[in-house]
């Protein structure tokens, strides 16, 4: 709730003129550039995730499948050194969501909750805050992935 | 009855209490910018040598009110009240540095305006009666507020434009009832003023028409001409802030040529803090630092801080609670 009748003397505007007001004031996000620099890393990571599957396949003789599986814990690997190396943060903050999306930056969101909370201890701090930003993203992924799949269910019955 | 007030929220100092010294810490960041010469201590790491964040803000802040103290020799024990606040929840970086201090302490919470809040109540103790010296500090560290306030500090994240990067610096004054210096004259208590913003990034907009309401309310009260002060420095409104500070004062007919910002001061443009720096030791270290030193160089004589605070917690705003703020002034005259 804003606050209103204040006792004049007070600043001569409304809060609708002061929206205005900020909303000029206030710089826009670079899209475009934005967009470019997701596109860039977030490209650069998922090629980096194709090389490794091919890798797996042609040296170490795996099927797709698991050299797909495998390739993801090695993305997850990169991402938990790179967040322990403090350079995650850093890339995300020039490649936005093109580093914040694949599974590399999945990995940060675990790994930096437990470098922050370990000095609170390993129960309380680490145990207790690991999930607070992978925490909602793993909720809502399970649950709609349990409502798709009640709904695949029953619409086999049809 | 209140002989010493005027107007609607200004007091007006009988004997001014003096400020002898001010001592400043900073982080590396801060040490890297504009002001780096006026600082005098710059750690060379955020950590301080300590286990945790809020280990090395505590020992920062227990070093500037030491410093302080020291600086114009004056032993702890004969300071009456230490006034301290800082950001973190329970104010633990201000209790935690007067345990080792071990001085009669009063814990204060004005966000990032404590600064300014508690050189005004410091100056009341004084001019009351009620103490002779009085140590008034505030302190901020980077990560202790990013870990409380936002994520893990390694977590990736794009910050906005319009975002300000928390100061890591603790800035200490102490204020006498006699000596040289610098005199604390008037003190304006601001009001909490919320014009309905709900961005928590964009606290120099929650924060700019609580810091006019407060500036207004000092001219009108005192009955100052507008072009009263060498400088009028706001707390830590960013780029963003300050510009609509001055559109709202001017468009409420004051027009104030000398305003600046300490959240703007305090970071080069490279430094790449967006909007600049924001925390009680944005305020606390370009007062205790660049501004005290150009006062007692004689380069500015009449100074009005107004510090600025956004008084929001996590929980008020996942809640969807707007984001209340507040401005406190202080003048700064040589008399």
């Amino acid at each position: 709730m804003a606050t209103n009748h204040l006792r004049p003397p007070t600043i001569n505007i409304t809060p609708e003129e002061y929206k205005e007001m900020v909303q000029s004031v206030t710089p826009k996000p670079t899209v475009l550039r934005n967009v470019i620099m997701a596109f860039l890393v977030g490209g650069f990571i998922c090629s980096l995730g194709q090389v490794i599957i091919n890798f797996y396949m042609i040296y170490l003789g795996l099927p797709l499948i698991q050299a797909q599986t495998a390739a993801t814990a090695t993305l997850i690997l990169i991402g938990a050194i790179l967040t322990g190396l403090g350079l995650y943060d850093e890339i995300v903050r020039w490649g936005g969501a093109g580093g914040i999306i694949p599974v590399t930056g999945f990995a940060n969101s675990m790994v930096s909750p437990a470098l922050e909370y370990k000095r609170e201890g390993y129960v309380f701090g680490v145990g207790g805050k690991l999930f607070t930003v992978a925490g909602p993203i793993l909720l809502y992924g399970i649950a709609s992935s349990i409502v798709v799949g009640i709904v695949y269910v029953v619409l086999r019955y049809f | 009855m209140a002989e010493k007030k005027v107007g609607n929220q200004t007091v007006v100092f009988k004997n001014p209490p003096v400020v002898l010294a001010g001592y400043t810490v900073v982080g590396p960041k801060e040490g890297a910018g504009p002001l780096k010469d006026t600082f005098d201590l710059v750690l060379k790491d955020t950590y301080n040598g300590e286990k945790s964040w809020e280990k090395a803000e505590m020992k920062m802040l227990e070093t500037s009110m030491r410093g302080a103290a020291n600086k114009v020799n004056i032993p702890l024990e004969c300071i009456d009240y230490s006034l301290a606040g800082d950001l973190l929840n329970q104010l633990v970086c201000s209790n935690f540095a007067s345990r080792q201090i071990g001085l009669p302490f009063i814990g204060l919470y004005g966000a990032c305006s404590t600064m300014a809040l508690s050189i005004a109540l410091g100056a009341m103790l004084i001019d009351g009666g009620f103490a002779t010296k009085v140590l008034c500090s505030a302190s901020s560290h980077h990560n202790t507020a990013e870990r409380q306030y936002r994520l893990p500090t390694e977590q990736g994240n794009q910050r906005p434009l319009y975002a300000q990067w928390t100061v890591t610096g603790a800035g200490s004054l102490v204020l006498s009832d006699a000596g040289n210096g610098p005199k604390v004259t008037t003190a304006t208590i601001g009001r909490i003023v919320d014009f309905g913003e709900t961005d928590a990034n964009n606290m120099g907009a929650a924060m700019a028409p609580a810091v006019a309401d407060t500036i207004i309310n000092h001219f009108n009260d005192l009955n100052r001409p507008s072009d009263y002060y060498d400088l009028v420095v706001t707390g830590d409104l960013g780029t963003v802030g300050l510009q609509l500070v001055s559109d709202i004062i001017r468009k409420s007919n004051l027009n104030i040529k000398n305003l600046n910002d300490c959240g703007v001061m305090i970071y080069k443009p490279e430094q790449d803090t967006h909007a600049g720096g924001s925390g009680c030791g944005c305020s606390a270290v370009v007062l205790g630092g660049y501004i005290l030193n150009q006062m007692f160089k004689g380069e500015l004589k009449r100074v009005l801080l107004i510090g600025s605070g956004c008084l929001h917690s996590p929980t008020t705003a996942l809640q969807g609670e707007t984001l209340p703020s507040i401005g406190h002034a202080i003048s700064l005259e040589y008399i």
